[in-house]
């Protein structure tokens, strides 16, 4: 996706040093934001964290210890055990994997579905954007999350299952927000030119209107993988997420919550770790919008 | 602006038919026979036939789409496979609930967003609207069941001032029934709280920079009235507008909350039903929260009009 949004596809332009300039402007507001900063850091932490799980010094996430059931954390078990014996930590680093992968495919599913939608409906317009408008609004009026549970508990139980669902509950919001995009860059003078010298709409599309509908998109895929993670966690704590014994912080707060009592430890680091994930994204979004923001100082 | 009106729940209509298609289409996605589920152990072939003449599964599906969205017309969504119970009744039972508690929810936050929002807007670049952002951005940022958790650690079972769980219908102990009400609904309206809040920052921020305000403030009118009496009204267009799209948060947080204190709800109906295969129930839960959330809309959109004097003649 980020690959696309090279210097030259998104001015249109061939001479290097103008055609650099939006970017290496969006970069340079991006590094004196610190929030948004602050954001990737916290992103990039828990994405190394996911990715090292396999090298990583820690016990096998699924192994339990009858010997060492809800036991409070010590230097064997840096945050305690759960209920079987299994030790908290290296179930939270696997359950980073499970939040990042559902976070990340979801949104994809949402991107890949949705922009090109998006594009048809603002594009051509007419019946196909009647259609696409139409079906888009009623996919809208169901509650997010109440739509992927529907879906979840329709298509079974599954990791994979819940990505799919809140990628197909998420995919409306991107047909809306690219529909909106092209309508306003169909409008762009050198959109009308292109047209007027007869260049063929699957040139138009992919050279003038794709990398300018980039950008938004960038921004709002950023935030919705901060939504997505969330509501992967909450369908695993509903039990319609990442099915036992793999690991995930929504199914770990969701047996968690059994133990109040004798095991507080376990309900606290699955939550953190969700919080702080989310902020991360949620503040890298809204640097990004400031940064990409063309009317922005 | 009857016209208005009508003209807008009129193009709500052709939304709410391609919601209950899609609502409909979801039980095709089920892997496996319906009727060998509904059989149980006697699945001789008679049987099975007998079952599907009953439930019409033997025709066409547009005709069994019709079929349906005729029923759900009439109020009939179906029987529950799990209580026996006519869907429309379960929904009846559970929703006094979930209203008791989107209300309390709401109540929270709007007491909270609200003047949280005008606060730091007026205070625009000081530290009490850092704060406030940074407490905001949080708010949406924590998983409110989590918080939810967290809440019944601290509060029940730590100090034990108020119940982890339980309901207690309004009419049988006004004064119990709000206390045992009181954790959940806050959990919720937190979560709310930071999106009002938000909204009410910026629309503030429009008005305060604008005409009249300084004109008011010229005249050397009180700041405070300046603020609520001027400012604060001209910005509540936008905020009530949103606070009614806010709904379907509402629902959504309200499947988890009732989940975690165990309150038997709207949500809790949808969780369970999930569990027990009871699609029917699924179905019927789908199709009225979008039907209430598209009425949610429409509302916010004759809100918009009703409050702005500007757009009442057009």
């Amino acid at each position: 996706m980020t690959d696309a949004a090279t210097p030259s596809t998104i001015t249109g332009a061939t001479d290097p040093v103008l055609s650099r300039r939006p970017e290496s402007r969006a970069w340079k507001k991006f590094r004196t934001h610190r929030s948004a900063v602050l954001g990737g850091i916290l992103v990039l932490f828990f994405v190394a964290i996911a990715v090292a799980a396999p090298w990583l010094p820690i016990p096998d996430p699924a192994a339990t210890d009858w010997g060492a059931v809800r036991k409070a954390p010590s230097a064997a078990h840096w945050l305690g055990t759960d209920e079987i014996g299994r030790d908290v930590l290296a179930r939270m680093v696997w359950g980073a994997q499970a939040s990042l992968l559902a976070g990340v495919v979801s949104v994809a599913i949402a991107v890949i579905l949705g922009v090109p939608l998006g594009i048809v409906a603002g594009y051509f317009g007419g019946w196909t954007d009647a259609v696409i408008s139409r079906c888009t609004e009623a996919l809208l009026a169901a509650p997010f999350l109440i739509l992927a549970i529907a879906l979840a508990a329709f298509l079974g139980p599954s990791l994979t299952n819940a990505m799919i669902a809140i990628g197909i509950s998420a995919t409306p919001v991107f047909i809306r927000l690219t529909r909106g995009q092209v309508l306003s860059i169909k409008a762009e003078d050198y959109v009308e030119s292109a047209r007027a010298i007869g260049l063929p709409t699957p040139k138009i599309l992919s050279r003038y209107i794709f990398p300018n509908v980039l950008p938004p998109i960038l921004v709002q895929a950023t935030l919705t993988i901060a939504t997505a993670i969330i509501a992967e966690a909450s369908l695993s704590f509903l039990g319609l997420g990442q099915q036992p014994p793999a690991p995930s912080w929504g199914s770990m707060l969701n047996t968690a919550k059994n133990f109040l009592n004798q095991a507080p430890w376990m309900a606290l680091w699955p939550g953190i770790s969700i919080f702080l994930v989310v902020l991360g994204f949620n503040l890298l979004g809204d640097g990004l919008r400031d940064a990409l923001d063309p009317r922005e100082n | 602006m009857l016209r208005y009106i009508l003209r807008r729940a009129l193009i709500a209509i052709p939304t709410i038919l391609l919601i209950s298609v899609f609502v409909f289409s979801l039980q095709k996605l089920l892997p496996g026979d319906p009727v060998l589920a509904m059989a149980g152990e006697e699945r001789d072939a008679a049987t099975l036939e007998f079952l599907r003449e009953k439930y019409h599964l033997n025709d066409p599906i547009p005709v069994q789409y019709f079929n349906w969205i005729g029923n759900a017309v009439q109020g009939d969504l179906g029987m529950s496979l799990r209580t026996r119970q006519p869907v429309t009744e379960l929904m009846a039972e559970k929703l006094p609930v979930t209203i008791q508690l989107a209300v309390m929810a709401m109540i929270f936050a709007l007491l909270i967003g609200i003047p949280a929002g005008i606060l730091s807007a007026v205070k625009k670049g000081t530290v009490t609207d850092y704060v406030a952002n940074v407490v905001a951005l949080s708010g949406l940022s924590i998983p409110n069941f989590w918080l939810g958790i967290m809440l019944i650690l601290l509060v029940s079972v730590k100090w034990q001032w108020l119940p982890a769980s339980g309901y207690v219908p309004l009419s049988e102990d006004f004064a119990q029934s709000v206390k045992t009400m009181l954790m959940p609904a806050f959990v919720l309206g937190t979560a709310l709280a930071a999106t009002l809040m938000r909204h009410t920052r910026s629309a503030m921020l429009g008005v305060l920079s604008a005409d009249y305000v300084r004109t008011a403030r010229a005249k050397g009118l009180a700041e405070r009235r300046v603020v609520l009496k001027h400012a604060f009204r001209n910005a509540l267009t936008p905020i009530v507008t949103l606070t009614a799209l806010l709904f379907g948060e509402l629902v959504a947080g309200a499947v988890l909350t009732e989940q975690i204190f165990t309150i038997p709800g709207f949500g809790k109906l949808v969780v369970d039903a999930v569990f027990n295969r009871d699609y029917a129930v699924v179905q019927g839960i789908v199709l009225v929260t979008a039907i209430g959330f598209i009425a949610m809309n429409l509302l916010a959109d004759v809100l918009y009009v009703v409050l702005n004097p500007r757009l009442r003649g057009q």
